[in-house]
């Protein structure tokens, strides 16, 4: 199994892009957040190649950066979702 | 005479501590905080979008933040102090605005003293797969839960030391995830000496000892085996967490040959202890205790830097309780306070309470000398530039080289984007001459149009 | 051989090379200080016809020599012949460029003026608002640490022995002649020793009792995160030039871009004197990204995840000082190089090595003595 969101009443829903694909997520999430939930549980390449996700989760390990709204490098532990966000993920040196 | 300017850098229990006696010692107060919420990772809440259930302490938080003399600078990222002339506090170099964004705003504060509490996150020593997705540090464990109501996994192993990986259990045994151990590298004797030491000083830790023993009984209740003297040395699965291997250690560490088991789990939590931020302490000039561990204060917590004061986790891992009273002590008096008024002594006496709770802790939960042997020549150390133990050791060991520097600059070991913060003690205790792991003068990310504009902006 | 950085490291292999019994001490650990804080340049593009240039060749002739046939961990010294480009972006700095690029190739330099295309070609994300560029495609890149310690690691293999954390604290001179040093760890005699201190060779060489007018100049770099390949060459501004050969004091900034082999580009450079303070000035950084972005308006967005300074060993007139003492028989400098350490080092170590075992030198020594204005005239 994969990460998941505890569900709770009064969620407002957002939608994201991630490399083009729609994602539902859900208001006051981080994009890291918004990605585990809809159970990626890596998104981004290291130099050789392997996939990472979230380690540390506050912003310490920089494995979880993606690119938003064409912006690179951007902690998704760290960034809070917004409507429309397209994300793109990185991988080491590739773009 | 104009009130002094205090700045407060980190809004957890130190940081706000510290503003609030600074305001009631009649300073101005800026607190920042690169976090959206006031809290630090202690008092972790989710963004108001996205709340279940009321804040608790949010009025404590809010007598600070609504001050008429205190600045809140959320989101704020501090990305370099730089030293002044003599005398003076170090400048304040920060960005305002969304986490990573670009065309923040620049400004600088020139603050008449400055409070330290930029907090710790969790020391994770590489074992071999830690770098796999599904390997969570226990305090992004710990975050996801609190801040995202976001379990990481169904079947969930928790390792490491200390106890903080009982909370972690208890958010997700909360959140519905099975925990199948938690597994507590140290023996049950160190674990038992140390916390039934001079056990009349845990009664002013009541609050911390309950707290604890709550934490204990959800275990039970859910049948949540606490193994201590076990660690997992292993990660494996095909691009992602599948299975743990666990193995039974002795006293340093070591692995008991043939007792490692297979567990299969789709996360694994850890946290060996952790790490201060110390970035801004060592960029401002302060100095650091043996071992490049902490910042050193004096009974003032007034660092070696004149006007410059530290508070909570980057002096000493002591809990909350103990960085509030740090906070508060390093507030009043960067505020100008009197240091023999009753609420100073009061505090004073609360933080070296804290701090024989600290050192109580650290007796627990040390970290076995002897965790290297779970490190195989291919295991990566440097997550960021996968740097592995053997290339490591190598370019350690070479006679014409092996300053730590050196080592650096051909392994690329500490180089990448984490700039050292997970690798850095490692690496030092690894190479036989340790350096400073904590020197960082960038200490946040600054995009380059950023530091091209021209603009930065002194605070009003 | 007193400094293991770059310089005294290949100093101390062409002499073991050549069968002298080396022995190299030095204050810290190899290659820790001005070395591992260095660009890695090995250029001849910003060298105007002289000594330095002649050096410059030299050393560029020696590098692949020296690095040939390394393997495995060996390849740390990460040698680019990637090329350099240097750009002019006024209608003045461009007639100044031709000029130099001429004279340059007249002293056989490879300078090869690039049209806009060419240049676009080159490099596709630096900014259309060039007004003369010029490719110089001898120019290199070393890691520099990596390449200091294969120098010293040959050294070593060739029975040179080495001291480290042993710093020199006086001279033991007898009858004008220096025989031996008192150093940290007790004494260390010898039939000539070699001061290559980089920054530290004034301080170095007062010790001893003979002074040479060799001073820190203070120089700041940013890294950026690991990016695309977004820069292929060295790519700098013709005001790098200017600012080398500046004597001013005070800050001197010009865009120095390049890609290094993990992804991140190295955005430089500044130089000011301000003796050994360490203090990083953000006025300083900021100045470096201005500069950078005028070049390369692209990476606005990329983030820079660190800074480092470093002293480079400057003397009035940008001149290494390599040769004898004339007041201290036995005692050699190898020092002075300001920013071209990296690159000059190999050369330094064969002029030195010659010069010390009466072979014919491959390049005229007499314009690096020790004997002239700007290195024994005013100390201080």
């Amino acid at each position: 199994m994969s990460p998941r969101l505890v569900r709770a009443d009064g969620d407002t829903p957002l939608r994201v892009t991630v490399d083009g694909q729609p994602l539902q997520g859900v208001r006051g999430q981080t994009i890291a957040g918004v990605l585990l939930a809809a159970g990626r549980l890596a998104w981004r390449e290291g130099p050789s190649g392997a996939p990472r996700g979230v380690f540390c989760g506050i912003g310490v390990c920089f494995d979880c950066l993606v690119t938003v709204n064409g912006l690179r490098d951007v902690r998704a532990c760290r960034r809070r979702a917004r409507d429309g966000d397209e994300i793109t993920t990185q991988s080491r040196g590739e773009g | 005479m104009t009130a002094r300017r205090v700045a407060v850098i980190g809004a957890g229990p130190a940081g706000l501590a510290a503003a609030a006696a600074a305001l009631r010692a009649g300073a101005e107060v800026t607190l920042v905080d690169a976090a959206e919420q006031p809290g630090g990772q202690y008092h972790r809440m989710p963004p108001d979008a996205f709340r279940t259930r009321p804040r608790h302490g949010r009025r404590d938080f809010d007598r600070v933040l609504g001050h008429p003399r205190c600045a809140w600078w959320a989101e704020t990222s501090v990305w370099t102090l730089e030293r002044a002339e003599p005398g003076e506090a170090p400048r304040v170099h920060v960005l305002r605005g969304p986490a990573d964004g670009d065309g923040r705003d620049r400004f600088v504060l020139e603050p008449d003293a400055l409070v330290l509490a930029s907090g710790a996150h969790d020391r994770v020593l590489p074992f071999p797969g830690w770098e796999l997705p599904g390997v969570f540090t226990a305090g992004a464990t710990q975050a996801l839960a609190k801040g995202e109501r976001l379990a990481v996994g169904d079947d969930v192993v928790i390792a490491g030391s200390g106890p903080f990986l009982l909370p972690v259990a208890a958010s997700l045994l909360e959140a519905g995830s099975r925990v199948l151990e938690v597994l507590e590298a140290n023996p049950a004797a160190t674990v038992l000496r140390g916390w039934a030491r001079r056990p009349w000083e845990l009664a002013a830790q009541g609050g911390k000892a309950a707290e604890l023993a709550g934490y204990a009984a959800l275990l039970a209740r859910h049948r949540v085996p606490y193994r201590t003297g076990r660690a997992v040395v292993e990660a494996r699965g095909d691009g992602r967490v599948e299975e743990a291997v666990t193995a039974r250690l002795r006293a340093d560490w070591s692995v008991l040959p043939g007792s490692e088991r297979t567990v299969p789990a789709d996360a694994v939590c850890v946290s060996h202890g952790f790490s201060p931020q110390l970035e801004l302490p060592v960029a401002a000039g302060c100095a650091l205790t043996e071992g490049d561990r902490f910042v050193r204060v004096d009974d003032d917590q007034l660092t070696s830097v004149p006007r410059v004061y530290a508070a909570g986790e980057i002096t000493g891992i002591a809990g909350a309780p103990a960085a509030r009273a740090e906070g508060l002590l390093a507030g009043w008096l960067a505020a100008g306070g009197a240091p023999a008024a009753p609420e100073s002594r009061r505090a004073r006496l609360r933080r070296d309470q804290g701090r024989a709770f600290a050192a109580r802790l650290a007796a627990a939960h040390p970290i076995g000398a002897a965790w290297t042997g779970w490190l195989r020549p291919g295991t990566v150390v440097c997550r960021c530039e996968e740097t592995t133990y053997g290339a490591l050791r190598d370019a350690a060991d070479d006679p014409a080289g092996g300053a730590p520097r050196v080592v650096k600059l051909g392994t690329r070991a500490g180089l990448g984007p984490c700039q050292a913060r997970i690798c850095g003690p490692t690496v030092a205790e690894l190479l036989a001459r340790p350096a400073n792991p904590h020197h960082r003068p960038i200490a946040q990310p600054i995009r380059l149009g950023e530091l091209a504009a021209p603009d930065e902006k002194e605070q009003e | 051989m007193l400094g293991a950085g770059i310089v005294g490291a290949a100093c101390a292999r062409e002499l073991a090379l050549a069968g002298c019994a080396v022995t190299v001490v030095d204050r810290g650990a190899p290659a820790e200080a001005t070395t591992a804080h260095g660009e890695g340049n090995v250029l001849v593009s910003d060298k105007g016809p002289g000594p330095e240039l002649e050096l410059a060749r030299l050393s560029r002739r020696l590098w692949p020599e020296v690095l040939a046939g390394r393997t495995g961990r060996e390849q740390t010294a990460e040698w680019d012949p990637k090329g350099g480009i240097v750009v002019a972006t006024t209608d003045d700095g461009a007639a100044e460029l031709e000029r130099f690029a001429a004279s340059q190739r007249a002293a056989g330099v490879r300078a090869e003026p690039l049209d806009a295309a060419a240049l676009a070609a080159a490099e596709p994300h630096l900014t259309r608002d060039v007004t003369a560029a010029v490719a110089y495609p001898e120019d290199a890149q070393v890691q520099p640490a990596g390449a200091a310690t294969l120098l010293l690691g040959d050294a070593l293999r060739a029975g040179a022995e080495l001291r480290t954390g042993c710093e020199v604290l006086g001279g033991v001179a007898r009858g004008g002649r220096i025989t031996g040093v008192r150093t940290a760890l007790g004494p260390v005699e010898g039939d000539a020793f070699i001061d290559a201190a980089g920054p530290w060779a004034g301080e170095l060489s007062a010790r001893l009792g003979a002074p040479v007018a060799v001073r820190p100049r203070r120089g700041e770099a940013l890294v950026t995160a690991p990016l695309p390949p977004t820069v292929f060459h060295k790519v700098y501004d013709a005001g790098y030039v200017g600012a080398v050969g500046s004597g001013a004091g005070d800050l001197r900034v010009s865009a120095v871009v390049e890609a290094t082999r993990a992804g991140t580009i190295l955005l430089g450079s500044s130089r000011r004197r301000a003796g050994f303070d360490d203090r990083l000035r953000p006025e300083v950084l900021s100045a470096i990204a201005r500069k950078a972005l005028r070049l390369f308006p692209g990476l606005a967005g990329a983030p820079v995840m660190r800074a480092y300074g470093g002293f480079r060993p400057y003397v009035d007139d940008h001149l290494p000082v390599v040769g004898p003492d004339p007041r201290l028989d036995g005692l050699w400098h190898a020092a002075g190089h300001e920013g071209a350490g990296i690159g000059l080092s190999v050369g330094t170590g064969r002029l030195l090595a010659d010069l010390l075992l009466g072979r014919d030198p491959p390049v005229e020594p007499a314009p690096f003595r020790v004997d002239r204005p700007a290195v024994l005239g005013e100390i201080g």
